[in-house]
């Protein structure tokens, strides 16, 4: 993480983060007169002036074009109904699966009860639009579920997927990593899922501290060598 | 009376000894206790979720729904468990109080649940569970305006005093006892909520108020540093 992160703390709502004139309100932030006001709690951020704040706590915010991972809830006779943790149902049509699908054997696809990489395609006052046509994208058939906070989600990737490309290579696992906070890992044996599921059982606790990516490599190298 | 201490050695405008400790419960989406010395309450805070059954959805803006409980050993005489007339007034006060921090309209549609329980009571109940209320909404990551910040102000024959406990509760001297509960938003001087059981002149009111809003300002620094130190507790 970069040096001028560091003056990052935790406000809470109705409190003054920063007052002038220049200052920007960004997310979760409000402009009363000369102050800028906290309107949530996090960690207040200011970057260029422009000061928002990062959620710690809360159920997850959907977000179009967000990959998520759902449990199947409910078969209809053109989609499927997904839970993926949200108080909006999130839907799945026919037509947002890329191959041909008989109508009546929606099940050979997805059963209910089955888990599923999805995208965020649309998000109305109706509900949430999924979509599968991308790569990545499915049925999930083997591996492990891993349930995190899905506030550190960012930490857990890492600036631009520097942190779960590091435990993917130190773990030798594939991992999706879903924004609504379930993360799926799947390697060639359990020993190997385990070690990945503590590795970012280790990021998530360890979260919000500067230098994490570091912090992490010297974990694995402590960890391989209590293995051997 | 003519007395310059409480019946248990406290000043006029002090409040009992309070403590705050935020993210209690694990399954909750947010949490806290709060309590003036023997009365100790728990919110847990859960949503925003969908709002069930569906004809009580409001697509203009979200619910917020307190639901208040008394555990039945909180007091000495075993209360019955369960809602009761005063348990259900007090869910909907508490819910006046903390409705015009909550910025309610971002949520159409969805429920926003409060559930607070009272493990121990010592009067004041209803402040603290205001005060853990408030705690628990902004641990769980709910847009607000402001924090609230609740207290009792008594008056026991003709004196003004802050957070009545249950012997000066049921004072029967003089004038005998009156009991006002105001909740006030933290940063400005908003009243949210004021109760009174009781007689009081419109002069002794005012002042009253104005002792609450002071004290409110020592419960809202407990909040503050309750919340800027999750899973401590907080003695102030």
């Amino acid at each position: 993480m970069a040096k001028e992160e560091s003056n990052r703390e935790i406000v809470i709502p109705g409190e003054i983060v920063v007052s002038g004139e220049d200052y920007l309100p960004g997310e979760g932030t409000e402009k009363k007169g000369k102050d800028i006001v906290a309107m949530r709690y996090g960690l207040a951020e200011e970057v260029n002036k422009l000061v928002k704040i990062i959620p710690l706590s809360g159920v997850y915010q959907p977000r179009r074009g967000n990959v998520v991972i759902g449990r199947v809830e409910n078969l209809t006779f053109n989609g499927w109904v997904i839970d993926i943790g949200t108080a909006e149902n999130a839907f799945l049509p026919l037509t947002e699966v890329p191959r041909y699908v008989n109508k009546n054997e929606l099940d050979e696809v997805m059963d209910i009860g089955d888990l599923s990489v999805v995208k965020i395609w649309n998000i109305n006052k109706r509900g949430i639009d999924l979509s599968i046509k991308s790569r990545g994208l499915g049925r999930i058939d083997e591996g492990m579920i891993i349930k995190v906070n899905p506030n550190k989600v960012p930490r857990i990737i890492g600036k631009e997927g520097s942190m779960i490309n590091l435990i993917k290579d130190n773990t030798g696992c594939n991992i999706t990593v879903g924004q609504n906070g379930y993360v799926w890992v799947n390697g060639d044996s359990v020993e190997k899922e385990l070690f990945a599921k503590k590795a970012i059982t280790f990021v998530t606790e360890k979260s919000f501290v500067s230098g994490l990516t570091e912090k992490v490599e010297e974990w694995f190298k402590k960890e391989k060598g209590d293995k051997k | 009376m003519a007395q310059i201490k409480r019946p248990d050695g406290r000043k006029f405008e002090e409040a009992r000894p309070m403590k705050a400790k935020v993210g209690i419960v694990p399954n909750a989406n947010g949490s806290a206790m709060f309590s003036f010395g023997d009365t100790i309450a728990i919110a847990a805070v859960y949503g925003p979720k969908k709002m069930h059954p569906q004809h009580s959805q409001n697509p203009e803006k979200g619910t917020l729904r307190c639901n208040y409980n008394m555990i039945s050993f909180s007091v000495n005489d075993r209360i019955r468990p369960g809602t009761s007339r005063r348990s259900t007034e007090i869910s909907k006060v508490t819910e006046w109080a903390l409705e015009p921090v909550v910025m309610i309209d971002n949520f159409p549609s969805m429920v926003i649940d409060v559930h607070i329980q009272i493990l121990q009571a010592n009067a004041s109940t209803r402040c603290a569970g205001i005060n853990a209320a408030a705690m628990a909404l902004a641990h769980a990551g709910i847009p607000m305006r402001d924090l609230v910040s609740s207290v009792s102000v008594g008056k026991l024959d003709k004196t003004l005093v802050v957070d009545v406990n249950k012997y000066e509760e049921d004072w029967e001297d003089g004038e005998g006892a009156t009991d006002i509960a105001m909740s006030f938003s933290s940063n400005n001087d908003e009243l949210n909520h004021i109760q009174l059981d009781g007689h009081i002149t419109s002069k002794e009111l005012k002042e009253a108020v104005k002792m609450g809003r002071e004290a409110t300002k020592k419960i809202y620094e407990l909040q503050k540093k309750a919340l800027k130190n999750v899973g401590e507790e907080i003695e102030g």
